[in-house]
């Protein structure tokens, strides 16, 4: 009788949604997230990563808002100029669209992959790393140029308040290793999809393509705050 | 019906291609604005208001369609975006405190000179 009423109800009740839903996952019995638990887990991973670099903008706000000295003009420390005409800001707009680029064809490579598409999925996700290598290598470019030409340390720079060294080299570091991070995790997760590993392993589920790319997005999104506070403002 | 609107329980997120195109191209523009704002070299308020206003739109376009979290469950929705929001204190408290830290340097250091003529 009672086996009976348990059998009828977890059959009848639909996911619920809005709300109510939110109250019914988190009195679930048995799981709170509907997702599969790595996905979960990187969510988790993530939200603590926001805090991380939270932190880091936070306190470079603070020291420049509490500096006396004058803040160097991010437009014209990261000019470059081609034949005399120095042109604002204009490797870290390219460093932009590079990255924009690569979370575009991140995205589509999560398509393929439910889509069942190896070998796109595979192409896509081997692109993105390549464009995550290609923006870590500019990277390379902008702290050389930055050290060795216009004399920036972490403790003093020529242009001004001594602090916008520390909070540079900090920021996009911190940011420049997860995107190398990032690199390796594509390349990994890209060689096995190619190589069968989920289709031997997982029953055919690439749905490790959409957690890597969940990451590669976030590498994105921490780069969009990080251009908006510290190259813009 | 319900599965419609919140995706499959296995969270299973296949949608059509043509959206996540049109996201890329928005995030293209939107980052040619943005580099607008100081290509143009706009300043005050209206490159403040700007520079929030482009990257609020990138960084909710990035989060909803290709974190895919516009076809995810409530509840994974508010543990992901309710807790970020305590650090609109700690970035408010940090800026008082900012405030209160300059101050206290222009009268102990006496450096007022220096803002005036920034070529020190």
């Amino acid at each position: 009788m009672n086996e009976e009423a348990l059998t009828v109800t977890a059959i009848d009740t639909p996911m619920r949604i809005g709300l109510e839903g939110v109250v019914a996952d988190l009195s679930d019995d048995k799981q709170v997230f509907h997702v599969p638990w790595g996905k979960a887990m990187m969510w988790i991973f993530l939200l603590s990563d926001t805090f991380i670099f939270s932190c880091f903008l936070i306190g470079y706000m603070k020291v420049r808002m509490t500096t006396t000295v004058n803040w160097p003009n991010p437009s014209e420390v990261f000019a470059l100029s081609f034949g005399g005409q120095p042109i604002p800001l204009i490797l870290i707009a390219i460093m932009t669209f590079v990255l924009i680029t690569s979370s575009g064809t991140m995205a589509l490579a999560v398509n393929y992959g439910y889509r069942g598409d190896k070998k796109k999925t595979v192409l896509l996700m081997l692109a993105t790393a390549a464009l995550g290598a290609t923006f870590v290598g500019m990277q390379v470019f902008e702290w050389s140029k930055l050290i060795l030409e216009e004399g920036v340390r972490p403790w003093a720079n020529p242009m001004g308040a001594s602090q916008f060294g520390s909070a540079f080299f900090m920021i996009t570091g911190f940011h420049g290793l997860h995107v190398s991070a990032g690199v390796i995790y594509l390349s990994v997760t890209a060689y096995r999809v190619g190589s069968g590993y989920y289709d031997r392993h997982r029953g055919g589920n690439y749905e490790m393509v959409e957690i890597t790319g969940l990451y590669w997005h976030f590498v994105d999104l921490v780069w969009v705050f990080i251009f908006a506070f510290f190259y813009l403002w | 019906m319900a599965h419609a609107a919140a995706g499959p329980a296995e969270g299973h997120q296949e949608h059509p291609l043509g959206i996540y195109l049109g996201v890329w191209i928005l995030l293209f523009i939107l980052s040619s604005f943005s580099y607008m704002v100081d290509y143009l070299q706009l300043q005050g308020m209206l490159r403040w208001g700007l520079i929030l206003l482009f990257m609020f739109l990138k960084a909710g376009f990035i989060v909803a369609v290709f974190m895919h979290i516009a076809w995810e469950r409530l509840a994974l929705i508010f543990a992901i975006l309710l807790p970020p929001l305590c650090l609109t204190i700690f970035i408010g408290t940090m800026a008082i405190e900012a405030d209160y830290t300059f101050l206290t340097r222009l009268v102990v250091f006496g450096q007022a000179e220096q803002i005036v003529a920034p070529h020190h």
